[in-house]
């Protein structure tokens, strides 16, 4: 539900709703809009749907998991041991919950520290013209098609310590796996999965810049080509800058389902071991369907949803800001 | 413009109030509440235990003219699930499956569960101690048709080969055989530690060995654990832990899923044993390709004695399934759960090897030699214990299963699950 939540402030489309509002207030006051019964039908008709699926699937989980968190409720029989905020000093005096906290900001910065380098070289690689490119791109984004569930399992299968193809690959080069496993191990295992993360969404961002190269008009490639520039100071200093905007955009995704991580850690690791790679997620989903605390999950996913929804906001407010003024 | 929004806001509302007075419309705990038609839901989803009993119900309604059984049999997980949100509703199938401890203690307390002492008092004579798990201040909620106790499945074949004759009795002979195992180049035990609960079962186990019964018997009522026993438990599995008996990855190792789980090492003899519950040989069964498990190779013993623990050395862990009859249920879904604990129902159901059966008239049907040991210990046992985690509730239980697992990486000490369990069981009062 958190999750919804969220994808609701990213598509939200701040300027066009503040226009709305601006174009129609004042002329509101004037003369009131003389809409035919027809039309009021209509309007009802096209946005009721949405409205309700909105409602009864978005707003309607959101407001009782806020109304569960202030709650000591086992998940049945009446919600009525009122707790005021307990839910949420539990939840923040938590050494797990602090701890997965702790993992998602992890994977929030490894992923752009790393991916992003990794997406920029290969997307300005498979922007030349060089042999079977098609293929290359294919592969890249074939990761990203596979639903992550089945890619959990898959890497689950790979990782396995002793009879698993990674372990032998890493025994093959004379180097020694872990005696535990990669999945097995508190201290590497958090590495683990995100090295799956980067293999999984990788071509995400591949194919955004990609996007964002294509997008770049021939010419400036060209009046840097009479210029005398080399390939790598066209990328540098006209590829590079003109990508920005599809760079934030992809920033952002990538910081929301770093914040929102769950499927891949389940299928992998379940959280373990010793709670290495607790999410937030993981977090909630234990503390209310494995062990029916529904009060600390409550509390567990707002504070989800405060810590996505201030960064979005931020974001927005900071980075994202540019392009649309850029724009104007 | 404002007041079309406003008009679909109206619907919209009018529809999410819709949806919850539709959700929430029934005020029986009961299903339907018609009194001749019963929901049943089990777990018995394959064959030849589903069958069974759509013949026992059929049985049932050709005794009882008018009445209409209607059986939902769903893999086990499903039924978890779908009870979990049946509950949330109060919408409650008429009888359906209790695992018993603070789990039913928490639907008693909700008014969900119909108290069977009066109407079945026959049967709960019967059962005798096996009921002592599904009763809640002296009054009992369900009738638990399966209960096994927990033990260690081996490789009879890899035991011979590492020169291990006669199965551990004591916590030292237990060390002994897992050196030997490694001398021999085995993999002594697996245990699924990602899944907790498998790992959690050995500190339940060294507990058992350590505490009196009377202390455990409080512990359940009074969620105190400030008697020294239960950090000697800790201790006690810290030692062992120090052998390194365990399949490599075992942190992560899930307890029965495919064929690199704590359970798929045991059938595939990766490993020479595992601690688990009497559906062990099942779960193997359903691992290996050609559906018999480890087979002939399967032998059992009970976990071995601590030496200077104060608890009975011949007490079991177990636990097991009820059936319980939701409140305002019809009466004959009562009528439904007796008979399907009459002597005839739980000889076929033993006959079927869906279970251990609590009726004793059906304790020689148990054809499995391994099971029907397990089953000769269960009956010799002063008393079952039920799975801590169940008999504490999923709270209290989740929370000391966590900390279990902890102990297990070495990131927890004896102390420290006592205390993660206590301060869990002091959130509840």
């Amino acid at each position: 539900m958190m999750q919804q939540g969220a994808t609701a402030v990213v598509a939200r489309p701040e300027p066009a709703t503040t226009a709305a509002r601006g174009a129609t207030t004042p002329r509101a006051a004037r003369r009131p809009p003389r809409l035919g019964w027809r039309q009021r039908l209509e309007v009802l008709v096209f946005v009721a749907p949405a409205l309700t699926l909105m409602g009864v699937f978005i707003l309607w989980p959101v407001v009782s998991a806020v109304r569960m968190s202030f709650y000591r409720w086992k998940g049945f029989g009446p919600m009525d041991d009122f707790v005021g905020w307990q839910n949420y000093s539990q939840v923040l005096s938590d050494d797990v919950f602090t701890g997965a906290v702790a993992h998602n900001f992890v994977i929030v910065g490894l992923s752009i520290l790393v991916q992003l380098p990794i997406g920029l070289g290969l997307a300005f690689l498979l922007n030349r013209r060089i042999r079977a490119r098609g293929l290359l791109r294919t592969i890249i984004f074939v990761p990203y098609v596979v639903a992550e569930v089945i890619a959990g399992v898959i890497w689950f299968q790979l990782l396995q310590p002793g009879y698993g193809v990674v372990d032998t690959l890493v025994g093959a080069v004379g180097l020694t796996p872990p005696e535990q496993g990669f999945l097995g191990t508190p201290d590497i295992t958090l590495y683990t999965v995100f090295g799956v993360l980067t293999w999984k969404y990788l071509g995400l961002a591949v194919l955004l810049f990609l996007a964002g190269l294509q997008g770049i008009p021939d010419e400036l490639y060209e009046a840097s080509q009479l210029d005398g520039a080399s390939w790598w100071r066209t990328q540098r200093y006209v590829a590079l800058p003109l990508l920005g905007p599809t760079i934030r955009t992809w920033a952002f995704l990538s910081m929301i389902g770093s914040i929102q991580l769950f499927d891949l850690v389940w299928v992998l690791t379940g959280g373990g071991p010793a709670n290495a790679t607790t999410t937030m997620a993981t977090y909630l989903i234990n503390q209310g369907t494995a062990r029916g605390n529904y009060g600390i999950a409550g509390a567990a996913s707002v504070v989800l949803f405060l810590v996505a929804l201030v960064m979005a906001v931020l974001y927005q407010v900071f980075v994202l800001r540019r392009d649309t003024q850029e724009q104007r | 413009m404002p007041r079309s929004t406003r008009a679909a806001g109206l619907a919209a509302l009018c529809a999410v109030t819709l949806m919850t007075a539709a959700c929430g419309g029934d005020d029986s705990a009961s299903g339907d509440g018609d009194a001749n038609t019963i929901t049943w839901w089990h777990n018995s989803n394959n064959e030849p235990g589903k069958g069974y009993y759509e013949q026992v119900a059929k049985d049932f309604e050709a005794d009882h003219p008018g009445v209409d059984v209607q059986i939902s049999a769903m893999a086990h997980e499903d039924m978890v699930d779908k009870l979990e949100a049946a509950f949330q509703s109060g919408d409650v199938p008429d009888i359906y499956m209790e695992r018993g401890g603070g789990e039913l203690a928490d639907h008693v307390e909700a008014g969900l569960v119909r108290d069977l002492s009066e109407d079945a008092s026959a049967e709960i004579d019967k059962l005798g101690g096996s009921v002592a798990g599904w009763q809640v201040d002296g009054q009992t909620y369900a009738l638990p048709f399966s209960l096994g106790v927990v033990g260690f499945w081996y490789n009879t074949d890899l035991f011979k080969e590492a020169g291990i004759t006669e199965p551990p009795q004591t916590m030292a002979e237990l060390q002994d055989a897992v050196g030997r195992l490694k001398e021999a180049g085995i993999t002594p035990i697996s245990v699924g530690a990602g899944d907790k609960w498998p790992a959690a079962h050995y500190w339940y186990q060294t507990a058992l060995r350590s505490c009196p019964q009377a202390v455990l018997e409080d512990a359940v009522t009074s969620l105190d654990f400030s008697d020294d026993c239960f950090v000697e438990a800790g201790t006690v599995l810290e030692d062992f832990l120090a052998t390194e008996p365990f399949n490599p990855g075992f942190l992560t190792t899930p307890a029965q899923e495919g064929a690199t789980s704590a359970s798929g090492l045991l059938a595939t003899e990766k490993v020479a044993m595992e601690l688990q519950g009497h559906w062990e040989p099942g779960v193997m069964q359903g691992l290996t390709d050609d559906g018999k498990g480890l087979g002939e190779k399967t032998g059992w013993f009970p976990f071995p004695a601590v030496d200077g623990g104060e608890g009975d050395p011949t007490a079991q862990l177990g636990g097991g399934d009820a059936w319980a009859v939701a409140e305002g249920a019809p009466d004959a879904a009562v009528d439904l759960v007796t008979y399907l604990l009459s002597d005839e129902v739980q000889t076929g159901f033993a006959e079927n090897d869906m279970g251990l059966p609590t009726n004793p008239a059906a304790g020689d049907a148990v054809k499995d030699p391994a099971l029907a040991q397990l089953l000769e210990v269960r009956d010799a046992s002063p008393y079952v214990q039920l799975y801590f985690d169940t008999a504490f509730g999923t709270s209290v239980g989740g929370a000391m299963n966590d900390e279990i697992a902890l102990l297990f990486a070495g990131e927890a000490s004896p102390d420290d699950v006592v205390a993660a369990t206590q301060q869990a069981a002091d959130q509840e009062s």
